[in-house]
């Protein structure tokens, strides 16, 4: 680790006037941030901590939709929406481990934007909107490829709002060392229509599985996506699985996820 | 009733107190006064000639003390390899230089070239980002038999090729020749036993201390074996005599083999505190161990068995690469040779066996003993070979194996061993009734239910621990004895401290050792403290590894308990004013035989430190004893394993829905740390079956490098184990008659995981002959498609 400043503002605009320093960095709840950190694979100057801004914080839940500030760490996110979004809450509550959910929030997941974490399937699937210190964000316009996202320098995410489907699943498949996901597949069945998104999969991150929506949507069963499979073109190939198993994965656990939603 | 007390109770370890409480005291808790630190700048290309170090701009840097490169250590010693093979053709390994620093070229990715000393570790990590080097990438050999390849490029130029040797044991060619010639049906299996980082929980830490008063160096490690790195470093790299060297391996938070070796760090730490006066820190960080801590297993083999007409084994034989890393780290060459080659006979009293191993150099991080050290990749290969040929025969795996027992010891094998004693039936027996094997099949047809492939794979095992006779062993080329030593020291009031040679660092001895003592002198074990790991407290001693220390530590202890009784027996003999052969220790109470007369263990133990009433012309005061003990043989322990696994068709996902040990180590002091053994064994097996896997690229680069890509079992990966150690053949020659239990989860685990998921995978119609481990998802979703 390098020496670095650390600030921890009681408001959003504090926190924004923090971060218009010069190489100044947010810190969520550091489980991503801190260990590269600790690598010295990055030197901020200025670590502004969101840590103690309240506004950004807690689960509300209104008619079809929740808001969870964008400083919510993933155990509260899994205990608060266990009746409102409960394939959301299985989803949080499976993240990493205690420790990391205890600390790691939605708002620096979804900026970190790792192409094989959870959270990024959800709001994609959900149709969520970004809603940071500037802007709203539809989430079809906010994830832009592997660790890259529509956010610009500076900005925070105060809070992310998730249209509640019908029905949803996510089914987890985990890559054997990190237990992040090898692939992942959220599916979310509204009233107009099925979406489902996929992580841990392509190397332009998470996207939509558009097939298996079209199909689902005339028919909500397993049984709609026979035949149906995602190219294994442009799928990530590593030490845990090529781009076939991973192209073949996604269709599997599409099908699960979708017995799961019931 | 259960025994509370002595051999055979299953006392709570002693130790755990304080390592659950957060008492345990580790070489890094260890801070000495004026204290510096050091990071090493390790290489990052697997191989390279360094053209040119510059440490000017570091060495003006805040805090700097001073910074190292191999030049300083021009003129003194590399790092010892402990075992000199011959190879087939009589001629010695070939055994490379490995100075403690890199000397002209690196050979690994890790292999440190420079180190920096300074007043904190964050200065030392700024200094050593701003050293300026010139190191030239060469091509890298990782590939065993492109290593091997005519014109590969030599990991070692002054060496005239990657071969470190070409090794054989066993059956001479004609018996071999005529096994094969006549078989009835011949199996083969190609397979390879993957690269394991053993990941101690605690990483490695070095912490040098000189002392100018007296010109004495300590160095506190995390090791296994405080004695041989002494021995090792000493004599070998730095040219300090005994007298003048401590080593202290305090609390040490899991070995796995990994932490018997002298590394290069212990001898920099050491070497740096004289050159600048200071103590010297070094603690790696998980990073630098998964590139720096010698790395396990890396086999590849070529298995053959002959069988007769009748399912006899008739001849096996095998065929080897071992791959040995960029240096011969301290006892690398002693296991795919000794370690492995001697248990290919495996339980079986096959008559013809020929053991053939090539060791090669590679450029990557060295390879030694990993939990197991040469068994798991006998047991492996064997066992899975076995299998495989009863399915091709359509026979029974259980019979097949059976059939083929040895049943009656001693049984010398071809591969130069003499098993003492064991009993196969019993534990296959015994596993049998474990694992309710008539139920399986409808066991199977719930898994089928869900969708899962159900199978079970069964397999043996046999392995030789307790290393070993000296005289044996030297002829076979180790550079040390392999004997242990205890001393055991009674106090005036009757308490006792026993020093042993051998170290504990998970193993329990603190809680074992006493209660042997305690059973000999019908005492209370809480009357008794084991000291080890600090080489000014203890006798020499060789330390732990390949389960040694209660069969060869623990025979010495008791030797020198003995002494103890004898000559307390004297004392007693003298105060009851009765001769010596008259007295009977019982309970802590010495009686003259036939009388009530008697006199307790206190007064005897008081007598000898007050000797006012005291035979002085016969006996010494004071009561205190030594006693090296160096056994006969090795001991043999051996057993029967067996698990069941769901395969996910779908995903290629396995998961262990049980698994069941029947071991048979001879006698057991504490069932319950020997269970515990036996859990964290399978528990290391299924990670090398599932999990685990160390994977270079072509040019060397480590792909697994941290806990992100490099899978550790979990407890949700492991089930709840059923063990049983009640097949019990003492062993022969030792006095406790016991065998050793630290390694056969290990060892015997992997192929009855592999077996079982091939056995998944059969019932699906999915005629798949081997997965290599781990048989990750991938890898089984792979074979099924063909
Ligand atoms: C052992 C372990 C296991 C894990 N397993 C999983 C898993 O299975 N699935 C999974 O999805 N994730 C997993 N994670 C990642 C975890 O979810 C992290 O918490 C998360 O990715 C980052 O969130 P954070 O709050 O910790 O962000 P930080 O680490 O603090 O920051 C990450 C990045 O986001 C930025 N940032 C933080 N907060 C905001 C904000 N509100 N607005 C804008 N930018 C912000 C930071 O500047 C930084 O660039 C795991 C992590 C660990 C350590």
């Amino acid at each position: 680790m390098y020496s670095f400043e650390i600030e921890s503002p009681t408001s959003v605009a504090d926190a924004v006037a923090a971060l218009g320093q010069e190489e100044a960095q947010a810190l969520g709840g550091g489980q991503t941030l801190i260990p590269s950190l600790k690598a010295r694979l990055a030197s901020p100057a200025v670590l502004v901590s969101l840590k103690n801004i309240d506004e950004i914080k807690g689960v509300s839940s209104d008619g079809g939709t929740v808001t969870i500030g964008g400083g919510t760490t993933h155990a509260t996110v899994a205990e608060e929406v266990a009746d409102s979004y409960p394939a959301l809450s299985a989803l949080a509550g499976n993240i990493g481990d205690p420790a990391v959910r205890n600390r790691g929030t939605i708002g620096g997941s979804l900026a970190n934007n790792d192409p094989s974490a959870c959270y990024p399937a959800a709001a994609l699937a959900s149709g969520a909107t970004i809603v940071t210190n500037t802007r709203e964000i539809a989430a079809d316009d906010y994830f832009q490829g592997m660790f890259t996202t529509a956010l610009e320098e500076g900005e925070i995410i105060t809070s992310v709002r998730l249209p509640v489907p019908e029905k949803a699943a996510y089914v987890k498949f985990e890559q054997p060392a990190s237990r992040f996901a090898l692939v992942g597949v959220f599916v979310a069945k509204f009233a107009d229509g099925v979406r489902v998104a996929v992580t841990g999969a392509s190397e332009e991150g998470v996207f939509r599985w558009t097939e298996a929506e079209e199909a689902l949507s005339g028919n909500f069963s397993a049984d709609a996506l026979s035949g149906l499979s995602v190219p294994a073109d442009g799928m990530i190939g590593d030490l845990h699985g090529s781009g076939e198993y991973r192209a073949h994965l996604v269709a599997v656990l599409t099908k699960r996820a979708v017995a799961a939603a019931g | 009733m259960p025994k509370d007390h002595g051999i055979g109770a299953a006392q709570k370890r002693r130790e755990d107190v304080r390592f659950l409480t957060g008492a345990g005291r580790y070489t890094d808790d260890i801070s000495a006064y004026g204290q510096t630190y050091c990071v090493f700048l390790r290489s990052d290309v697997a191989h390279g000639t360094i053209n040119s170090i510059d440490t000017s701009d570091a060495e003006a840097m805040p805090g700097v003390v001073r910074i190292f490169t191999g030049k300083d250590f021009e003129g003194i010693g590399g790092l010892p390899c402990g075992w000199q093979v011959t190879d087939k053709h009589g001629e010695p390994m070939k055994e490379p230089g490995h100075p403690v620093l890199a000397q002209g070229k690196v050979r690994h990715v890790g292999d440190p070239f420079a180190a920096v000393v300074a007043d904190s570790l964050e200065e030392a990590r700024n200094a050593a980002e701003a050293i300026v080097y010139d190191i030239e990438e060469l091509p890298a050999v990782v590939d065993m038999k492109a290593a091997l390849a005519e014109g590969a490029t030599k990991v070692h130029d002054d060496l005239s090729d990657n071969l470190c040797y070409d090794w054989h044991l066993g059956s001479d060619q004609a018996a071999i020749d005529e096994a094969f010639a006549n078989a009835a049906h011949v199996t083969t299996l190609e397979l390879i036993n993957n690269r394991l980082v053993a990941n101690p929980m605690e990483p490695r830490v070095a912490l040098g201390e000189y002392n100018r008063a007296n010109d004495e160096s300590t160095l506190y490690t995390t090791s296994q074996n405080p004695h041989v790195i002494r021995l090792l470093m000493g004599a070998f790299v730095l040219g300090i005599p005994e007298h003048k060297l401590r080593v202290v391996a305090p609390d040490v938070g899991g070995g796995f083999g990994t932490k018997i070796f002298h590394y290069a760090e212990e001898a920099f730490v050491t070497f740096a505190s004289r050159q600048i006066n200071r103590p010297v820190k070094w603690t790696s960080t998980r990073s630098e161990a998964f590139m720096s801590d010698a790395h396990g297993r890396d086999h590849v083999t070529k298995i053959e068995l002959a069988l007769d007409a009748d399912n006899n084994f008739i001849g096996l034989r095998t065929d080897t690469l071992a791959n040995m890393g960029a240096y011969l780290s301290t006892f690398s060459s002693s296991v795919p040779t000794w370690l492995h080659g001697t248990l290919m006979a495996g339980n079986y009293k096959t008559p013809a066996i020929q053991v053939n191993v090539r060791a090669v150099f590679t450029n990557t991080v060295p390879v030694d003993a990993y939990r197991g050290a040469g068994r798991p990749e006998a047991t492996f290969q064997l066992e899975r070979l076995v299998d495989k040929a009863a399915r091709e025969l359509g026979v029974d795996p259980i019979a097949l194996r059976r059939q083929n027992f040895i049943e009656s010891f001693p049984y010398a094998t071809p591969v130069a061993v003499e098993y003492d004693t064991g009993d196969y039936v019993a534990t296959m027996d015994k596993l049998e009734e474990m694992i309710d094997r008539p139920g399986f099949e409808a066991r199977r047809k719930e898994s089928e239910a869900k969708g899962k492939l159900r199978g079970l794979g069964i397999n043996c095992y046999i392995e030789a621990c307790g290393i070993a006779p000296s005289n044996l062993v030297g002829q076979l080329g180790a550079r040390a004895g392999l004997y242990d030593a205890a001393t055991v020291r009674v106090n005036a009031t009757g308490s006792i401290s026993v020093m042993v040679g051998a170290h504990s660092h998970g193993q329990g001895h603190e809680t074992a050792f006493p209660q042997v003592v305690a059973e000999m002198l019908g005492i209370d074990e809480s009357m008794i403290d084991i000291v080890h790991g600090d080489s000014s407290k203890i006798p020499f001693g060789m330390g732990t590894y390949g389960s040694r220390s209660l069969a060869v530590c623990g025979s010495a202890m008791v030797r020198a308990t003995e002494k103890i009784i004898n000559k307390a027996k004297k004392i007693a003999g003298h105060l009851l004013e009765a001769s010596d052969a008259d007295i009977e220790l019982k309970d802590g109470k010495f009686t003259v035989a036939g009388t009530d007369k008697s006199v307790a263990w206190g007064d005897v133990t008081l007598a000898a430190y007050v000797p006012h009433n005291y035979p002085l012309e016969d006996i010494e005061p004071g009561l205190e004893e030594t006693a090296f003990y160096d056994p006969s043989n090795f001991t043999y322990p051996s057993g029967a394993y067996a698990c069941e696994v769901e395969v996910d068709p779908e995903t290629g996902r396995v998961t262990i829905e049980s698994f069941a040990a029947a071991d048979d180590f001879g006698n057991v002091v504490n069932p319950m740390i020997v269970e515990g053994q036996v859990h964290g064994g399978i528990g290391q097996g299924i990670g090398q079956a599932l999990l685990e896997s160390c994977i270079y690229d072509e040019n060397g680069q480590l792909l697994s490098a941290s806990y992100m890509d490099y899978a550790m079992p979990r407890a949700e990966d492991v089930p709840f184990y059923k063990v049983d150690h009640s097949c019990v053949t003492p062993c022969t020659h030792n006095p406790l008659g016991v065998k050793g239990c630290g390694e056969a989860g290990a060892i015997g685990s992997p192929p009855a995981v592999v077996n079982a998921v091939i056995d998944a995978l059969a019932s699906g119609g999915f005629n798949v002959e081997h997965i290599d481990m781990p048989v990750s998802p991938h890898r089984v979703w792979k074979a099924m498609q063909g």
